[in-house]
């Protein structure tokens, strides 16, 4: 009986383990490096900006309190906020709302609805970028909240993991609240909703990120820099100082540090649901 | 029992307004699916059809339209500009694709085993993910300025002499390709893992019995149970690299299209055809090539695995 899997000692195991733990960690660093780099530039003196060294020699705060008075830059965070906020609110009504009737309504033409607006899954913006501008100028939203918001609001991936979570919940549930002559509003409202609490703040998270971190849509609909979102506002900053990578870091740390931070909370949460998001 | 029961209840409710429950059902249904039908419908549908007729027109810049029949086509035939986006569009899936699959797979089966210190790699594997396209684009570019960043610096203290990654055409696709699978493959890594958590612990028990190696379990029992993800990364991964939003920020922050062309995907002259050359009817031409090209790979994957289907007689 000489089993290959014996063949190792307990002590060539640990350092094997060890060498593995070693490498990861080793491109690990590598990964976060770059974004350290932003930070650290961010906090650097103008003449310091290509040294060598993470740490800064002379940090200074110079930088952000420039970004914050030389550009509009709080109205564009402001902005951000109201939009991407506004769009995952009413996302989380609607999908959910379409998740719960598409799984637990019964109504003709159910799975034909369902399929049609799954297809549209990989439709992506650049695609229809055009076409869609038109629209929306035809609309009259161009350079308004309402065209920032409102087409940013639908997609089929919310209404498929919210219908797949509501074919799981058991049918007694609802047949009890049918008994008590609930309507099928106050059932969505007051059973189903905070039954899909925690799927909910998951895609909340998704949402606001994703909507924070957009960028081809507002750059394609507001030319008024009143309405400008901080991707935008970033990338013409880039445009205006092209050389002051000081000033340009400090404006990217300022615009990433929300979703950053966001996730360090949230990381659980945000690496879960995209690892269940993949499988169908 | 119960449910004959319910039947009846919810049957005799709603006398007082003449519907039957289960006419009361179907108008609820649409009525939930409405808000959510129409935005699709008005947000992605009408602008898919639109797309497509558009080609067929001449807008100028007030929303006036001329019907031109295929003259947007014939000239995008001959247009060497749209050619060289096509064929930097091939590029960089062909680069990109493989490269996210390697990656993903690869950093998936190091943090694979679920303990605090790899809870931690993960994380910081993900991290890029977090920050928006545009700052990516803006750090890398820092990292990479010509002659005194990081990266040419260190680049020369190898003795490899003074390289311009994102000023010279031949290296500006590479380094957008690294940029992109640096950011991208923290996400493949937890489809990966998804995957990797769905092959039972017996299976890799019993070949490890039997005296397999782990090369020989990874290619006998890994690879093969991973059929399904592995399509599912494959065709996220082509779909993003050619039409997302993602490769669009990338190349408009961090090259513009240059140096010489050299990243000009088709995404991006879609774009610059429209919003700055006003050229919206020859947009809606390129985009609906698109379209097509998009239609095309997605048909053929399906055909190459049988419907997505993977039981293996």
């Amino acid at each position: 009986m000489n089993k290959p899997g014996l063949a190792f000692s307990l002590s060539q195991v640990r350092i094997v383990r060890g060498v593995q733990m070693l490498v990861t960690l080793i491109l690990a660093v590598m990964t976060v490096f770059p974004l350290f780099w932003m930070i650290s530039t961010a906090f650097k003196q103008p003449s310091d900006v290509f040294s060598m060294n993470l740490i800064p020699e002379a940090p200074t705060l110079r930088n952000f309190v420039y970004v914050f008075t030389e550009v509009n830059f709080l109205r564009y965070l402001f902005n951000t906020l109201v939009v991407s906020a506004s769009v995952t609110l009413i996302a989380l009504l609607f999908h959910s709302m379409s998740g719960y009737a598409l799984a637990r309504l019964r109504f003709p033409g159910r799975e034909v609805i369902f399929m049609t607006m799954f297809s549209t899954f990989l439709v992506s913006l650049p695609v229809i970028i055009v076409p869609l501008f038109i629209l929306v100028r035809t609309l009259g939203m161009l350079n308004s909240y309402a065209g920032l918001i409102i087409p940013a609001i639908f997609n089929a991936f919310g209404i498929f993991l919210l219908r797949q979570y509501y074919l799981s919940i058991p049918r007694e549930l609802e047949e009890a609240a049918v008994i008590d002559g609930a309507g099928y509003w106050r059932i969505y409202w007051s059973l189903i909703l905070p039954l899909s609490r925690p799927l909910l703040s998951s895609l909340a998270i998704l949402f606001f990120l994703t909507n924070w971190n957009a960028f081809l849509w507002p750059l394609t609909i507001t030319s008024d820099q009143e309405l400008w979102m901080v991707q935008v506002g970033i990338s013409a900053f880039k445009g205006q100082y092209s050389a002051s990578w000081n000033y340009i870091m400090a404006a990217s740390t300022i615009v990433a540090a929300p979703t950053l931070i966001l996730f360090l909370i949230f990381q659980r949460q945000i690496m879960d649901s995209i690892k269940t998001s993949g499988l169908k | 029992m119960a449910k004959s029961v319910s039947n009846q209840v919810s049957a005799g409710l709603p006398a007082a307004t003449g519907l039957t429950s289960r006419q009361r059902e179907a108008i609820a249904g649409y009525v939930f699916v409405l808000p959510d039908a129409l935005g699709l419908l008005i947000f992605i549908g009408i602008p898919m059809m639109l797309a497509l007729a558009l080609a067929f027109f001449d807008v100028d810049g007030f929303g006036g339209y001329r019907f031109v029949g295929i003259k947007n086509y014939q000239r995008l035939a001959l247009d060497p500009l749209f050619w060289k986006s096509f064929w930097v569009t091939v590029t960089y899936v062909v680069w990109l694709v493989p490269a996210l699959y390697v990656t993903g797979l690869g950093l998936a089966l190091l943090v694979k085993r679920t303990n605090a210190f790899n809870g931690m790699m993960r994380s910081l594997f993900f991290m890029p993910q977090m920050v928006s396209l545009v700052v990516v684009a803006l750090v890398w570019q820092v990292l990479a300025v010509d002659k005194i960043g990081m990266i040419p610096r260190l680049v020369s203290a190898l003795g490899l002499g003074s390289v311009s990654f994102l000023g010279s055409p031949e290296l500006a696709l590479f380094a957008v390709v690294f940029v992109s699978v640096w950011f991208l493959m923290g996400f493949y890594m937890l489809i990966f893992l998804g995957g990797l958590q769905d092959i039972p612990g017996e299976y890799y028990e019993a070949a490890r019995i039997d005296g397999a190696g782990p090369l020989a379990s990874f290619w006998y029992i890994t690879l093969p149970l991973l059929r399904p993800t592995s399509f599912f990364v494959l065709i996220v991964s082509m779909v993003a690299a050619v039409a997302g939003a993602q490769t669009f920020d990338l190349i408009y922050v961090m090259t513009r299209g240059g140096p010489a062309n050299s990243t000009m995907m088709t995404i991006y002259y879609i774009y610059q055809q429209a919003f700055q050359y006003n050229a919206f009817g020859y947009a809606g031409a390129l985009a609906s090539i698109l379209v097509l090209a998009l239609m095309a790979i997605t048909i053929l994957l399906f055909v190459l695995t049988r419907g997505g289907r993977f039981n293996y007689e």
